[in-house]
């Protein structure tokens, strides 16, 4: 029984785990070859959730819903990056951390004049709303499956394009060194735009997928963001490895705090100091996780080199 | 505030401050006195953060966390009965420091973005405790019963003597960033910033400059923390969350880094923009938005460096 | 004898002279604080236009007078709103300020207010500090106690002797006063109380802990984005055929929209519903459905509720606006309130009906209906510390 929940625990973790990559993938792509912090990476998560959302209300069909939100984000993404954050690229941390703060404020003020302040509504299609008996007394929803499937998809399609093809060496190229790149006469204009246009249909992605599950609003992206970046700065900046490895350790250590923790405290301590030391702990857990990985390996556990 | 047309402007911009709670009173309208006294609060702390930021190239993203501390010193003081302000203010930039040392010794290890989320995370991290601590009325936050008394010599009750004492600390703050960042200390910091194989090379340690320059920029903002209480007269963990550290830096960024005084416009632009705007439309964030990236990409040097004149830099 | 005829003479000169100044003003002017901005500005949305809504209803005349409603954004933040209020007491000066969704933001802002000798009215917000200890003369609520709501919760399940209810809320203030609410009802057991992350998305987790406990109730307080989430992931875990949800401030008119079907079964408790049968409110609904083309929360009915108490007290003064002879106007609710007949406590929160709903297929949708009365005159646990 009790290993019954714990490995559903475990999985819960690991769907945790797969929507944090895909947001950290595109985010730890963008900073690893244009070298630009994007915190607006959230508000593209929210403008795939809400495409996709309005598209299948549109469509009557999820997976058509699905299917046109992710060419709608890439362009949306690719405006925004023509628009404001090419401009961006030579500058600072600081001024990329700031414009793209007030490109949150925008979008997320934009979504609400054009949706509406109240959430968007979507449920799951009938065929995707059942459950999937894994073990005998461990049900587990399909829909979670299918996140988890998909994550790892993604994440084996990034790795082919990465490792295998010629784009993937202009990436790699591109991090490492990137006058080297553009010497050797590649649009360099041109790699960042689709590099940009890539992450932000991942984000999209993740918005789409997170569409049925979560609250369809306004700032959906912002409370998901930072844990993002918490999991791109643990597995290392501009590191695809880095960001699956620290988003399946942030998916798994969140998840299991959250769960076990409290039970775990009350054994050492009284059960009402763990009732109130337990959710306080859990919700600090993985930015005390990032400071002491931070602390003992300062660019995090899978350092990309140079720039 | 380079050369000789800086500090005029700043001396000017000094004695309007100055000016303010007669001219208020004159018209009736004594809100206006609120307003700036939270704005020099607010200037403060975007002074303090200049300190690292625009002179030691640290780019804290967790600034908010010594308002907190500042602030939570103050209000738990008082909430067990000790109103001495000198004792409070003392505790809060003490103990500001301190957390300072603690967030400062591991964060200064790393650099560029690592630096950046290392420092939210810390403060993350003390904000979801601020709401987790029911003593102090968790995510409610309490009231503050008691200002922080100082005795004879000055009721921070009377609005306008606890504006010309912000007033005051403001200038005292300017005046001690200006001389650290001239003296030889400074000088480190600052070669530090623009190459640090250099500065090791002729023999300082970065590390240890940094560190202090860290703590003590965290203490004033401590103090900054512990007037800001007494002028909301209510403590909320909320001073702790990243978009408050967002507004101190823009406030750096706004008035122009690396200038001891420009934060202080950053802050007085920036608040009154949110005040003018938010009162206009509900829909004020679609304006505000887009102002903070036209801010960033075009005016570098911020207000700083467009009251200062010139050029060239 | 002497000296008391002086006394008496004394003190009625001084009763003159307290009245005297009281002449009719022929202007108010109230400040309304709400969140208009960010996520949560949907709530701030369902009050305001409530609050136009009873200004056109009245002519746009509050107690008859020439009236200026100023709204104030406090963008959710405590400092944010003290400020917007110190601005409205000192550059505005309204004669009122009423509004405010967080408790936080309220017991920020109520000090400046009350001390500014002007009235604070809270049309949503209601900290148990305000209704306890810190009680004010000059504070009066539209609404409720934070407390109540939930604690006609424990009363129903209490009444329908549940065993082994499972609590959630998230990890803050009110979170865990909203679970003391209902356990001062609710005395059985209880499977396990479990506080999330402020702001979670994802509750996987906490729905897989709790379906190995196996408890027979489920309650839960998780307002906004959380409760969207929450009751989705609920719906979707295929819990809501095996085990009853029962809710405070989740599911509400402000969430349904985001819900809808998810929501279907859902219980919740609540003073004041759209279907609520009385002409005030059915008046109210059908013209509010009609502007704005949505349906309100109890968000709106109760800021309607506040402005139509403030022109019933200022109809009772004719016109004067001193703040205690409103005050006192005021606690008598005099008026057509959406709720129906309600009175007041000492603590200035009232004392009112609180009822069972259910989320149910109908003609509009999804929407709430009034099952049952589970509170007649139900008055807050906190009255009894306040010495008014």
């Amino acid at each position: 029984m009790n290993l019954i929940l714990i490995t559903e625990q475990v999985l819960n973790g690991v769907q945790f785990g797969v929507m944090l990559f895909l947001m950290a993938a595109g985010l730890t792509l963008v900073f690893g070859i244009m070298n630009l912090v994007n915190l607006a990476h959230g508000s593209l998560y929210m403008i795939g959730a809400y495409f996709a959302t309005s598209f299948y209300q549109w469509s009557g069909s999820f997976v058509i819903g699905a299917l046109l939100a992710l060419p709608a984000t890439l362009v949306v993404g690719v405006i925004v990056e023509v628009v404001a954050l090419r401009t961006l690229y030579d500058r600072d941390h600081l001024d990329q951390v700031l414009a793209t703060f007030g490109l949150i404020l925008f979008f997320n003020e934009l979504v609400a004049i054009v949706w509406g302040r109240s959430g968007l509504y979507t449920s799951l299609p009938e065929w995707l709303s059942g459950h999937v008996e894994l073990l005998p007394d461990l049900r587990y929803p399909l829909y979670r499956l299918l996140i988890i499937a998909i994550g790892i998809a993604v994440a084996f399609l990034l790795w082919y394009v990465v490792t295998r093809t010629r784009l993937g060496m202009l990436i790699r190229a591109g991090a490492s060194n990137r006058a080297m790149v553009a010497a050797l006469g590649i649009n360099i204009r041109l790699l960042y735009t689709i590099v940009f246009g890539f992450g932000a249909a991942l984000a999209g992605l993740a918005g789409v997928m997170a569409g049925p599950i979560y609250a369809v609003q306004p700032g959906m992206g912002e409370s998901i963001l930072i844990q993002v970046f918490v999991v791109i700065v643990i597995g290392g900046i501009g590191s695809i490895r880095g960001a699956m490895a620290g988003a399946l350790i942030v998916g798994m250590v969140d998840t299991l705090g959250r769960a076990f923790l409290k039970p775990l405290l009350a054994l050492v301590i009284t059960p009402s100091a763990a009732q109130s030391a337990g959710p306080a702990l859990a919700s600090m857990l993985i930015y005390l996780l990032m400071a002491v990985v931070l602390a003992l390996r300062p660019e995090g556990l899978f350092p990309e080199r140079g720039h | 505030m380079r050369g000789h047309r800086g500090l005029v402007v700043v001396l000017a911009g000094l004695a309007l401050l100055a000016l303010v709670p007669p001219v208020a009173g004159m018209l009736n309208q004594p809100f206006y006195i609120d307003l700036l006294r939270r704005v020099m609060i607010l200037a403060i702390a975007a002074v303090s953060l200049d300190l690292i930021l625009g002179y030691g190239g640290m780019v804290s993203f967790g600034h908010a966390a010594y308002l907190g501390i500042g602030s939570y010193s103050v209000a738990v003081m008082a909430f067990y009965g000790i109103h001495s302000g000198p004792l409070q203010w003392l505790v809060a930039i003490g103990a500001s420091a301190l957390v300072a040392l603690a967030i400062g010794s591991v964060s200064i290890r790393t650099s560029g973005i690592y630096f950046i989320m290392i420092t939210l995370a810390f403060t993350q991290m003390l904000y979801f405790l601020g709401i987790s601590v029911d003593e102090y009325g968790g995510d409610d936050g309490m009231g503050l019963k008691r200002l922080s008394q100082f005795g004879n010599l000055i009721d921070l009750g009377d609005p306008v003597a606890f504006y010309y004492l912000v007033l005051a600390i403001l200038v005292l703050t300017l005046v001690i960033v200006h001389r650290l960042v001239h003296s030889r200390f400074g000088m480190v910091i600052r070669a530090a910033k623009s190459n640090e194989a250099r500065t090791r090379a002729i023999g300082f340690s970065p590390y240890a400059y940094r560190l202090v320059a860290f703590v003590i920029a965290g203490a004033i903002c401590g103090l900054a923390g512990a007037l800001y209480v007494n002028h909301t007269k209510y403590l909320s963990p909320h001073i702790m969350h990243w978009t408050i550290s967002g507004d101190i830096m823009f406030m750096v960024i706004l008035g122009g880094m690396g200038s001891t005084a420009g934060p202080v416009a950053g802050a007085l632009v920036l608040l009154v923009l949110e005040n003018l705007l938010s009162g206009w439309t509900e829909h004020w964030q679609i304006i505000f938005g887009p102002f903070l990236v036209l801010v960033v990409l075009f005016a570098k040097r911020g207000l700083a460096g467009w009251l200062a004149g010139g050029r060239h830099g | 004898m002497k000296p008391s005829i002086r006394g008496a003479i004394a003190l009625s000169v001084a009763a003159m002279f307290a009245v005297g100044p009281a002449h009719a003003a022929d202007k108010i002017k109230i400040g309304f604080i709400t969140t208009l901005s960010g996520p949560a500005g949907i709530i701030g949305k369902h009050m305001k236009d409530s609050v136009e809504l009873a200004l056109q209803h009245l002519g746009g005349k509050v107690g008859g007078l020439q009236t200026e409603v100023i709204f104030g954004d406090d963008q959710r933040k405590p400092d944010v709103g003290k400020q917007v209020a110190e601005e409205m007491l000192k550059k505005d000066r309204v004669d009122i300020v009423a509004g405010i969704i967080w408790s936080n933001v309220l017991l920020a802002v109520a000090p400046s207010v009350t001390s500014a000798g002007k009235i604070m009215m809270s049309t949503n917000a209601g900290p148990h500090q305000l209704a306890g200890k810190e009680c004010n003369p000059l504070f009066i609520s539209s609404s409720w106690q934070n407390d109540q709501t939930p604690e006609a919760m424990g009363k129903y399940m209490q009444d329908q002797k549940f065993n082994d209810v499972y609590l959630i809320a998230p990890n803050y203030a009110a979170g865990k006063d909203m679970m003391t609410g209902f356990k001062r009802y609710f005395k059985g057991r209880i499977a396990d109380e479990v506080y999330t992350k402020l702001g979670q998305q994802d509750y996987q987790a906490e729905l897989s802990q709790l379906r190995a406990k196996k408890p027979k109730a489920v309650f839960v307080f998780l307002p906004g984005g959380m409760g969207i989430q929450f009751v989705k992931q609920y719906t979707q875990a295929g819990l809501r055929g095996q085990i009853p949800l029962y809710s405070s401030y989740t599911v509400d008119e402000v969430t349904l929209p985001a819900l809808k079907d998810a929501a279907v079964g859902q219980w919740e408790t609540r003073y004041w519903s759209p279907d609520l049968k009385n002409p005030a409110s059915q008046k109210y609904v059908a013209d509010f459905r009609k502007k704005f083309k949505y349906t309100p929360a109890y968000y709106g009915s109760q800021s309607y509720d506040g402005i139509m108490l403030i022109d019933a007290a200022v109809r009772a003064t004719k016109g004067n606006l001193d703040a205690k002879a409103l005050m006192a106007e005021m606690l008598k609710a005099d008026y057509a309130s959406t709720r129906g007949k309600y009175r007041y406590g000492n603590n200035h929160f009232p004392i009112q009906n609180f009822y069972l709903a259910k989320a149910v297929k109908g003609a509009n949708g999804v929407q709430m209906q009034i099952e049952t009365t589970v509170f007649s005159d139900h008055r807050d646990a906190y009255a009894k510390d306040c010495n008014m």
